[in-house]
């Protein structure tokens, strides 16, 4: 090495421009596409949306299903999928903040620190990348509950869905990408965002009409944002009614990224 | 000569660690400045201010007349930071790690691709350019993470501690590689915890401890201040250490110390006296197992500066 070092003692490459002040748009495209790359090279870390999704399906359909619709099987898997959407989007955005743990941990952060483009390109760039996942999430969990026996009205309710739900998840993900900045490891944004969902999942109507619960806990599911989310997605999917819940989600969307989203930032940039 | 890195007064605080107690950093444009220091010391809470990566608790720094408080985003436009651990993406390719940095800094696709090319090959990677980085070996990684702090053609890089963790044999090539880099006009800050290594690359060094300067000085002066180099003498049979003692005292003027091993040990400000000594001890008759000339250790400095070791490094025993 140190031979051909000497041999080739040619002057330090010069950047052929100055790099121009390029958009905070272009910046985030990058790092989402690197996001991506290190999905593509780790294909296990894609089984919250795939492998997960297929065994809450059939589990909820086939064992549960029968007891909670009066014995329709299809029945009920009408109703749970558009349900599951909502509840399994909640769980993925998990990985997104353990991710963003893991980069700062290892220092990968640092560098993009100490370039000069937007403090807040590398977080955004993550959440875009996301949506590759939940698109994943979508694609799988429509097919295979139509292999099922899964019947949508219309695939214009089902565009209408899948539109819906990226939102959400877009603006949802920004609770995980806080957490992430927040707590020390991976583990702990794990533990924090399920302590988080559980209760948003299941004290909602994803899997039973909210008809059936006492009132104390209707009081909660009415409000819950996943609520909303699922009577959206199941109206449209299944051609009902979608009253003003496609309304209640979007302000649900917009609190969630006016609040968390200046947050994550916020801690991202205090974070030593 | 205009100053690239001035820094006043840094002071920081973590929880009940005073990382920073009042450092002064100050680096003319082109030179490079060596902060030695151990663990502990504040070396890297110090670069991290420089590179706008934590803000100080007071103190002022300017990177080329930028101050990195009232204007971070024109400092991250002149610095390269390569940092203590590889920040280097391990799911990456060679070529990814520094496209992935060149299109950050706005260059499109084509160039940033042909600067990527270029650094690869400049860093001896590009048979390694297409690999992710997971399985590359330690002084790779080191090398590409140089690389890629280079992409945006920085006129101030900081590097720190960039030979820690690599084999004598890797060091010197990093040491190749830093000179090429200086060479080439930037001004580099070098953390390290080698006084041979500051002595090696740096046109100036300052010393920290506590986070607190407790030197600045050019290599030579700091050497001199420390008493120059060592001399070590271990003759094959210990009971001809009298003789010895009695060669290195008539050649130096000084007593030897002598360690329980048989080594004998002094202080000289003149290498010319190792051909001198050579010749005496053959005229003497005294064999001897081990000769050597090197600088003091940095626990051997801090000793001389401070009067006391340094806190993390264990004394050798030499």
């Amino acid at each position: 090495m140190t031979t051909t070092l000497t041999e080739r003692a040619m002057p330090l490459p010069a950047a052929t421009t100055t790099p121009t002040t390029s958009s905070f748009w272009r910046q985030a495209v990058v790092l989402a596409r690197r996001s991506l790359i290190k999905t593509w090279r780790t294909p296990e870390a894609l089984i919250d949306v795939t492998l997960q999704p297929i065994i809450f399906l059939a589990l909820f359909t086939y064992v549960f299903g029968g007891a909670i619709a009066g014995g329709s099987q299809e029945d009920y898997l009408q109703f749970l999928l558009p349900g599951l959407l909502g509840q399994t989007i909640a769980m993925a955005s998990v990985s997104l903040g353990q991710n963003l743990n893991a980069d700062i941990e290892k220092g990968v952060f640092d560098r993009f620190r100490s370039l000069p483009i937007a403090r807040s390109a590398p977080l955004v760039g993550a959440v875009m990348a996301d949506l590759v996942r939940y698109l994943i999430l979508f694609t799988v969990m429509v097919g295979v509950g139509m292999l099922m026996g899964f019947d949508p009205a219309s695939w214009t309710g089902v565009l209408g869905a899948l539109v819906l739900a990226m939102g959400f998840a877009l603006c949802f993900g920004w609770i995980s990408v806080y957490i992430g900045m927040i707590v020390r490891t991976p583990g702990a944004v794990q533990g924090i965002m399920f302590l988080l969902i559980f209760p948003l999942a299941f004290g909602s109507n994803v899997f039973v009409s909210t008809e059936t619960m006492p009132g104390w806990l209707q009081a909660f599911v009415t409000v819950n944002p996943i609520s909303h989310l699922v009577s959206a997605v199941r109206g449209m999917m299944l051609g009902g009614p979608v009253g003003n819940n496609v309304v209640w989600t979007l302000a649900w969307m917009a609190g969630l990224l006016a609040v968390f989203l200046p947050l994550a930032v916020r801690a991202y940039r205090k974070r030593a | 000569m205009t100053m690239a890195i001035e820094a006043e007064g840094l002071t920081k605080r973590f929880g009940t660690t005073q990382a920073l107690a009042g450092v002064d950093l100050h680096a003319r444009e082109g030179t490079v400045l060596g902060v030695l220091g151990p663990n502990g010391a504040g070396k890297t809470t110090a670069v991290r201010v420089l590179a706008t990566l934590v803000q100080p608790d007071s103190g002022s720094a300017r990177i080329a007349g930028r101050d990195v408080l009232a204007d971070p985003a024109a400092v991250r436009s002149l610095i390269g930071l390569t940092g203590q651990y590889a920040s280097v993406d391990e799911d990456l390719t060679g070529t990814q790690n520094l496209l992935l940095i060149g299109q950050l800094l706005g260059l499109r696709t084509r160039e940033a691709r042909a600067r990527a090319v270029e650094l690869l090959e400049w860093f001896d990677l590009t048979e390694a350019a297409a690999r992710t980085a997971k399985t590359y070996s330690g002084g790779m990684r080191r090398r590409l993470d140089l690389a890629a702090s280079l992409v945006g053609r920085p006129s101030v890089i900081f590097l720190d501690e960039p030979t820690t963790g690599l084999d004598p044999a890797k060091r010197e090539e990093m040491w190749d590689v830093v000179r090429r880099v200086v060479a080439d006009g930037a001004t580099v800050l070098l953390t390290t915890q080698y006084l041979e290594e500051a002595d090696a690359l740096a046109d100036d060094i300052t010393v920290i401890d506590r986070g607190r300067v407790i030197a600045h000085d050019t290599p030579d002066g700091l050497k001199h201040h420390v008493g120059g180099q060592r001399l070590r003498v271990r003759p094959v049979d210990p009971a001809r250490a009298g003789d010895v003692a009695r060669l290195l005292t008539e050649l130096t003027g000084g007593a030897p110390a002598v360690s329980d091993r048989g080594d004998l040990t002094c202080r000289v400000a003149d290498d010319a006296l190792l051909p001198e000594l050579t010749t005496r001890l053959q005229r003497a008759g005294v064999p001897v197992s081990e000769l050597s000339l090197h600088l003091p250790s940095l626990d051997e400095v801090f000793l001389t500066l401070t009067g006391r070791p340094t806190d993390e490094i264990p004394l050798e025993a030499a």
